[in-house]
């Protein structure tokens, strides 16, 4: 195309804005991005909370007339669904985007336009499977979704292929988003940076991103395979003309562990950052932590059947993931006792951030030996599809995941918001939410065992559940305060000035280096690096005993020092531009998902509609692959 | 044990208490909240098990339960010392180490490998002890023991549980008769969706999946009525899907078996024909699976058909709805009156001509008679 100005088409045209609205829409910054990707998460994971505190009340007493069974299967549907695909990865790649360029020490990703369109997909996506609330019924299968309950024949209703679209759409997002940061780890660190001096957050993003990779196609496949089952009529799980509804389930579960894997992997990069700063002492056995996290990504392709103990695969197939399943305690349980041994021996401070990583510690062991139960199978043949369960799930992806991500937003909260949270209301939202999580999901391991199945609407008054069930929608509600207290640190807090220091918890990693808020260009010179937790030997050096010793004047203030270096010009600096068209690409892909969630209904719109979403989505890629590399000058 | 607060008292020192952990004096450690609060837990924790109850999988009735709650027991045992020494190291540190003003900055430990290699064996060695009983107990309970057995073919329905005693040639629905002390071997089947069969007394659950014929056994050591739940995910009335075994002596379960084997004597109710009923429910014979599978079929084809129970002897049951209501005159017509208000739902409502036809529906002279009907099929 002509570079010369005024010969450029105008569509072609870079965007200027970096102020105001219009500037969120076009922006390509990874730290803005992160905020999107943070702010959206959060709002899907109160929604996913408000899902939860109707199933609780329903569940309270016996035969409670709340919600009806049609309504009942939807909300906890659309609640798992939410608050896994909407909530916990979206705020763990928020994490991905605001921290790991800083950690590394670039400018931003490898991509950034691409990072752009990877936020605009998850967000139509998102929108696109909850459209069931409003258009006839939300998917109500439960989220592994079983064949053939999930087949038109058993599930006439629309709810279905939100499902089915809705996460094909944000399939998209992952992976592309997992492509970015892996390109991004492995390419941009600033030199001196190998990678055993990589933080272990970074680590733990490129694992988890090769695991979104290599997982995400699995569940594409499947999700194919049953649009095309409920679109076209084929039968891939239609048992009458021959399908298989187990090929679904391994599909789902070969996807879905290495999946639960992704959860959590984020948060433990988070907490493994936490501790050493509010413990002043490195990471214990920081090798051996950054290997049991590959040894879990890798070992975690080999458990998906334990979801599948009771279907029946015979003895030999249970034996073998009974054991390749315990196998993979012994690394999560050696991060466990390397963390306890950061803290041991250290300098614990105990602000918010730090409650969060040990309440993550002490709630992810819960969950773990729990885990272990279920891991033996004729043990998990009672459990299976109890409230055991459910019990487990919560105390690894709530006590874990959630918590470790909290731990997150109080922690990196300053760096970006340039504002720290306060802390004392911080402990009221710990302890609320540690308090109401042991109270609300503790006595569902009873519950289980006591024989209440999960996925039930109500249950009869002489099962001897009443007392418990109406604890744990106590505890339920203990959790929804414990929230509202934390929006209203946020909001109180961001009408503070932006006066936070760069480096408010005396920090170990690069980010910490520069101002909070990070200027757009993050660092006025890439840093040369020399040490694992190389900022934090800038501040200090080891005495004779071991012990940390100050460095007088040394990288102490290095916001200033590289202010007072400054004369760096920062016209040298070189940003990606602005641009419109990954969120118009991600249009193109969300109408065509929406188009083609009323095939069944009306063929031709649908069609129609898909049509226009693919004009949209081609035009989109092709102002991307022509428009210029920067704004014309 | 003396429950002993501790106070501030000038310079940190240590003190090794009588149960051999050393603390350190000089800050307050809440014993009698710690005690209190492992009470609350022991308390809740026993309380959870109340062998009374149903459902309950404390009160096994049977070798495979049993087996299987052993295990569970060993595994849970093993984590609760797990637990205890883990949180406990992890607490211990929290107070120890928690920083004090004036303290100097903590020695830069980076790791120790003979730590990291001792846990990471001790656990493996954990797991082994929990490994090896756990796969001989999958080898060991995968069949049923050699020698006579009663032969049961379940077969899944939405929302109800058939039960086919192939070696009798008697069909019936949603409640179990068997023999105490005789191993009875299940093949499980659907013709609709996955469900899974699960008697917490008697036995782990096995799904319940189209297109495969899933075995599994148990066995009832004490005579009782055991209760049976889908535990997977069926469709709107999963938690309604329910059922009932009922342990009984041989000789009484040999007389329960003549029962069923005796044609029904009592006339087709008029009413039971003229309403429709009879299009999905079979209350006068044994030939009802192949009539299932023609239900079905047409189900498929947008049919207003389903499978339904068999209704042949309905009244030597206790419960009807799949384990759902008591067999009393006032739930018989409460349920033929507006099943959706007890199973919201479920396929009667959905499809029975009765709930649709104003010319086929039930007026309160019909349900008299029809509970009458089936007050009389013994």
């Amino acid at each position: 195309m002509a570079t010369a100005t005024g010969a450029l088409p105008g569509f072609l045209r870079r965007p200027t804005t970096y102020t105001g609205f219009w500037s969120w829409i076009v922006t390509v910054d990874h730290k803005r991005i992160g905020l999107l990707y943070g702010g959206t998460a959060i709002f899907f994971f109160l929604i996913g909370g408000l899902e939860a505190l109707t199933l609780r009340t329903q569940l309270m007493r016996p035969g409670n007339t709340v919600v009806s069974p049609e309504l009942y299967n939807q909300l906890f549907t659309m609640h798992a669904l939410t608050m896994i695909f909407l909530a916990i990865m979206p705020m763990g790649v928020a994490f991905f985007n605001l921290v790991i360029p800083l950690q590394i020490g670039a400018r931003d990703v490898a991509f950034p336009r691409l990072n752009a369109l990877s936020y605009w997909i998850f967000l139509f996506g998102g929108l696109l499977l909850n459209a069931g609330w409003f258009f006839g019924g939300a998917a109500g299968d439960g989220w592994f979704a079983y064949a053939p309950l999930t087949t038109t024949t058993f599930s006439p209703g629309r709810g279905m292929d939100f499902y089915v679209l809705g996460l094909l759409v944000m399939g998209t997002s992952s992976v592309a988003g997992a492509l970015n940061f892996v390109v991004t780890i492995l390419n941009m660190r600033a030199p001196g940076m190998t990678l055993m001096r990589m933080p272990v957050f970074t680590w733990m993003t490129l694992v988890t991103s090769v695991l979104l990779i290599t997982a995400m196609p699995v569940i594409t496949i499947a999700l194919i395979e049953l649009g095309f089952d409920r679109f076209l009529q084929t039968n891939f799980f239609n048992p009458a003309a021959g399908g298989d509804p187990i090929l679904w389930q391994h599909l789902f579960w070969v996807f879905g562990h290495p999946e639960v894997y992704i959860l959590i992997l984020p948060a433990m990069g988070i907490v493994s950052e936490v501790l050493p700063t509010f413990s002043k002492k490195p990471l214990f056995g920081y090798p051996v932590v950054v290997f049991s996290g590959l040894f879990i990504g890798v070992m975690g392709w080999g458990v998906w059947s334990h979801h599948m103990f009771t279907v029946g695969l015979g003895s030999v197939a249970n034996a073998t993931f009974a054991i390749t399943t315990m196998l993979i305690a012994v690394p999560t349980g050696v991060k466990i006792f390397n963390w306890i041994s950061t803290m041991w021996g250290g300098s614990l401070e105990f602000k918010t951030p730090m409650l969060f990583a040990i309440g993550f510690i002490a709630l992810f062991i819960v969950g773990g030996l729990s885990g272990v139960s279920h891991a033996s199978p004729p043990s998990d043949a009672q459990q299976q599809d109890t409230y055991y369960i459910v019990a487990h799930i919560h105390y690894v992806l709530f006590g874990g995941a959630i918590f470790g991500l909290f731990t997150g937003v109080y922690y990196w909260f300053p760096k970006f918001m340039g504002r720290t949270l306060s802390d004392g209301l911080g402990k009221l939202h710990f302890a609320l939410m540690f308090i109401g999580m042991n109270i609300a999901f503790g006595p569902m391991h009873w519950l289980g065992m006591d024989g209440m199945p999960r996925r039930i609407y109500t249950y009869e008054a002489n099962m001897g559940w009443d007392l418990w069930n109406l604890v744990s929608t106590f505890g339920s509600y203990s959790i929804a305060i414990g929230m509202l207290v934390f929006l209203w640190n946020v909001i109180t807090t961001m009408r503070k000035p932006q006066d936070a220091p760069a480096d408010p918890w005396d920090g170990r990693t690069l980010e910490w280096s520069i101002p909070s808020p990070p200027p757009l260009y993050n660092f006025r010179e890439i840093p040369q690096v020399h040490a694992r937790d190389d900022f934090w030997h800038r501040k200090y050096t080891e005495g004779p005993d071991g012990r940390a010793v100050p460095i007088r004047g040394g990288g102490a203030h290095p916001a200033e020092a590289s202010h007072g270096q400054g004369h760096e010009d920062t016209h040298a600096i070189h940003l990606p531009g602005l641009s419109y068209f990954p969120i118009i690409t991600a249009a193109g892909l969300g109408i065509m998902g929406a188009g083609m969630s009323l095939f069944r209904t009306n063929t031709p719109v649908a069609a129609g509609i898909g049509v226009v979403g693919l004009i949209v989505l081609f035009f989109g890629a092709y102002g991307w692959a022509f428009e210029p590399a920067g704004p014309e000058e | 044990m003396a429950l002993v607060r501790l106070y501030y008292a000038g310079t940190p020192e240590y003190l090794i208490c009588s149960r051999g952990v050393m603390v350190a004096y000089n800050w307050r450690i809440p014993w009698r909240l710690l005690l209190l609060a492992s009470l609350f837990l022991a308390a809740v924790l026993l309380t959870g098990c109340f062998p009374s109850h149903s459902q309950s999988t404390f009160d096994p009735a049977g070798p495979v339960a049993g087996r299987q709650l052993d295990l569970f027991k060993l595994i849970f045992w093993t984590a609760a010392v797990v637990f205890v020494v883990v949180e406990g190291v992890l607490v211990l540190a929290l107070f120890r180490y928690r920083r004090k003003p004036g303290q100097p900055l903590p020695k830069q430990t980076h790791g120790s490998t003979p730590l990291e290699i001792g846990w990471t064996i001790l656990p493996v060695v954990i797991l082994a002890v929990i490994a090896v009983p756990t796969v001989t107990t999958i080898f060991a309970q995968a069949d049923p023991p050699p020698g006579e057995r009663v032969e049961v073919k379940v077969v899944g329905h939405q929302w109800w549980w058939e039960f086919d005693y192939t070696q009798y040639g008697i069909t019936t629905a949603n409640e179990l008769h068997v023999p105490v002390g005789k191993p009875v071997a299940i093949e499980l089947q659907s013709d609709d969706v996955i469900h899974s069969f699960w008697i917490p007394k008697l036995a782990g659950k096995t799904d319940v999946i189209p297109t495969r014929t899933n075995r599994m056994w148990f066995q009832a050591d004490k005579p009782g009525e055991y209760y049976g739940q889908c535990a997977e995910l069926c469709g709107l009335a999963h938690a309604q899907m329910r059922f009932r075994v009922i342990a009984e002596s041989q000789s009484d379960f040999d007389l329960w078996v003549a029962g069923q084997k005796t044609p029904a004597a009592v006339p087709m109710s008029s009413v039971f024909g003229i309403k429709g009923c009879t299009v999905c429910h079979t209350a006068t014979g044994q030939d009802a699976l192949a009539a299932q599978a023609t239900r079905m079929a047409s189900f498929l084809k947008g049919n207003p058909q389903f499978p339904a129970p068999n209704l042949t002897h309905f009244a030597t049951r206790s419960t009807f709805a799949a384990g759902l209501l008591d067999r009393t005159d006032e739930n018989l017509r409460k349920w033929l009156k507006d099943p959706e208000t007890v199973k919201p739902g479920n396929r009667m409502q959905e499809l029975a001509g009765a709930y649709h036809n104003p010319s086929m529906a039930l007026s309160d002279a019909d349900i008299n008679a029809l509970v009458a009907y089936l007050n009389s099929l013994k």
